[in-house]
């Protein structure tokens, strides 16, 4: 099999140019996927019969509480890549990953709250996923207070992969600690996201926004890992070739 | 001629435990900070000692993880300033095996003393007699389990300048699952229930912490010394 196209993501200046070029395409089809997923969501889909309206509101959390755990599993993956084969260009990923993931954690948790105010009663429920989500949320925290604390970047480069590691090992402890601690307090009050007696018509715009929302990250993601590189190689002979 | 695993651990632990006697204030500090948090409990909730008994195990247990969190401060920190750590690197030996053996002397400096006072502030919060053994069973396991897990957080924040508040912040999440089984286990003994189950979930954290968590330090404080 020929690696060759695996290797060329290992130079700085060939993912610079690959990122300029990508990010522009992978936002314009997220914004317009999402369009439609909005439609669909918020237009066509009907009302739920016990949570009326309020359900809608799944079309942002739940794609963003998905993408809240993938940037972290990518954030561990590059950091791990980083770490074995040392690949500058996977650091340089990991640390433009990290805000990212944070702000999906935050936007989960956000409309979390605001769809638990009409079906719960309160903003705030100890429930397990919530809990897990804001203990992930620290997770990132730790993740990029680790990072910054550190001024060697090639240090801050290596400990801040190992604390991503570490993290992924125990992000599975974690949620299922957390899910047997409230499993002794109180039930679960609502399933959300059983998808089995879920209407199609309410199905396809969750599967377009999770797809819109994949797609948007990368946008985001290959505009940070931009100036990202830009940073670190600011002092690299390519960068005044690419820039004049 | 290569000393053998055993007497290297042998002679870190006593190193260590020398060291420690030879400066008490560090090892007393931590507890009176933890008898401290549980005395503040009954100035701010309420001095019902029925009241109190419900809230025991979550001050015991934050307490314990606090203090503990102040003590990791010195696992690694002395040395690495002093070039100890460097030349546990150098000397051929297992780096893995010799920060497991520091780790393992740091639990016996700091969380088994506080395991074996947590009594003493347990019956102060209204915790009957009988649940004693219990509440100290699962805060000697529990703050072994902080020690491995802890030990990872301090190599990291090595090469950190300000390492105090950012070890918080890395280690407290990773030690979320030992609050939960630990403050469980000490749930069960105050209401006399049987405390196996989050003991053993406790004992299985420790298992894999003895595992993984040594590995995890040695890479970290490898990284700290470059």
């Amino acid at each position: 099999m020929n690696w060759v196209w695996f290797h060329r993501f290992g130079s700085p200046p060939y993912v610079y140019g690959f990122a300029r070029r990508w990010a522009p395409w992978f936002g314009a089809v997220a914004g317009l996927l999402m369009v439609v997923a909005l439609y669909g969501g918020l237009v066509l889909a009907p009302a739920d019969y016990q949570q009326k309206d309020a359900f809608r509101m799944m079309y942002v959390h739940a794609p963003s509480a998905t993408m809240s755990l993938m940037v972290y599993s990518t954030l561990a993956v590059a950091s791990a890549v980083g770490l074995i084969w040392r690949m500058k260009v996977a650091h340089a990923a990991a640390a433009a990953c990290a805000p990212i993931g944070a702000w999906f954690t935050v936007a989960t948790l956000g409309t979390g709250m605001l769809w638990g105010k009409p079906m719960w009663g309160t903003y705030w429920e100890w429930d397990p996923r919530l809990t897990s989500e804001l203990v992930l949320l620290f997770l990132y925290f730790g993740y990029m207070g680790l990072r910054a604390a550190i001024e060697d970047p090639q240090k801050a480069d290596k400990a801040s992969a190992l604390l991503a590691i570490v993290g992924a090992v125990n992000i599975p402890i974690i949620h299922y600690s957390v899910v047997w601690w409230n499993g002794l307090h109180q039930e679960n009050s609502t399933k959300l996201g059983s998808d089995a007696d879920m209407a199609w018509s309410m199905v396809w715009p969750l599967l377009l926004m999770l797809l819109a929302f994949a797609l948007y990250f990368g946008a985001v993601f290959l505009i940070r890992l931009r100036a990202e590189l830009l940073r670190r190689e600011r002092n690299a002979s390519w960068i005044r070739e690419v820039l004049s | 001629m290569k000393t053998s695993s055993l007497s290297v651990a042998r002679l870190i632990v006593l190193r260590d435990l020398r060291l420690a006697f030879r400066k008490p204030s560090q090892l007393i500090q931590p507890l009176m900070f933890f008898m401290i948090v549980a005395t503040l409990f009954p100035l701010t909730l309420t001095p019902e000692l029925s009241r109190l008994r419900d809230a025991a195990p979550g001050v015991l247990w934050v307490g314990a993880l606090l203090s503990s969190l102040l003590a990791l401060e010195f696992l690694f920190r002395e040395d690495a300033d002093d070039g100890t750590l460097e030349q546990f690197a150098l000397s051929g030996q297992s780096l893995t095996w010799m920060l497991f053996a520091k780790t393992c002397t740091h639990w016996l400096l700091t969380g088994l003393p506080l395991a074996l006072f947590a009594p003493i502030a347990a019956m102060l919060l209204g915790v009957p007699a009988q649940a004693v053994g219990g509440v100290l069973a699962a805060l000697a396991l529990g703050s072994f389990a902080m020690s491995l897990v802890g030990a990872i957080g301090a190599g990291l924040t090595l090469g950190a300048r300000r390492g105090g508040v950012l070890l918080s912040l890395l280690t407290l999440p990773l030690a979320v699952p030992i609050l939960v089984f630990g403050a469980d286990a000490t749930q069960r003994a105050i209401i006399g229930d049987p405390i196996g189950p989050p003991m053993y979930l406790l004992g299985a954290i420790a298992v894999l912490g003895i595992t993984l968590s040594p590995l995890a330090a040695a890479a970290a404080v490898r990284i700290g010394l470059e």
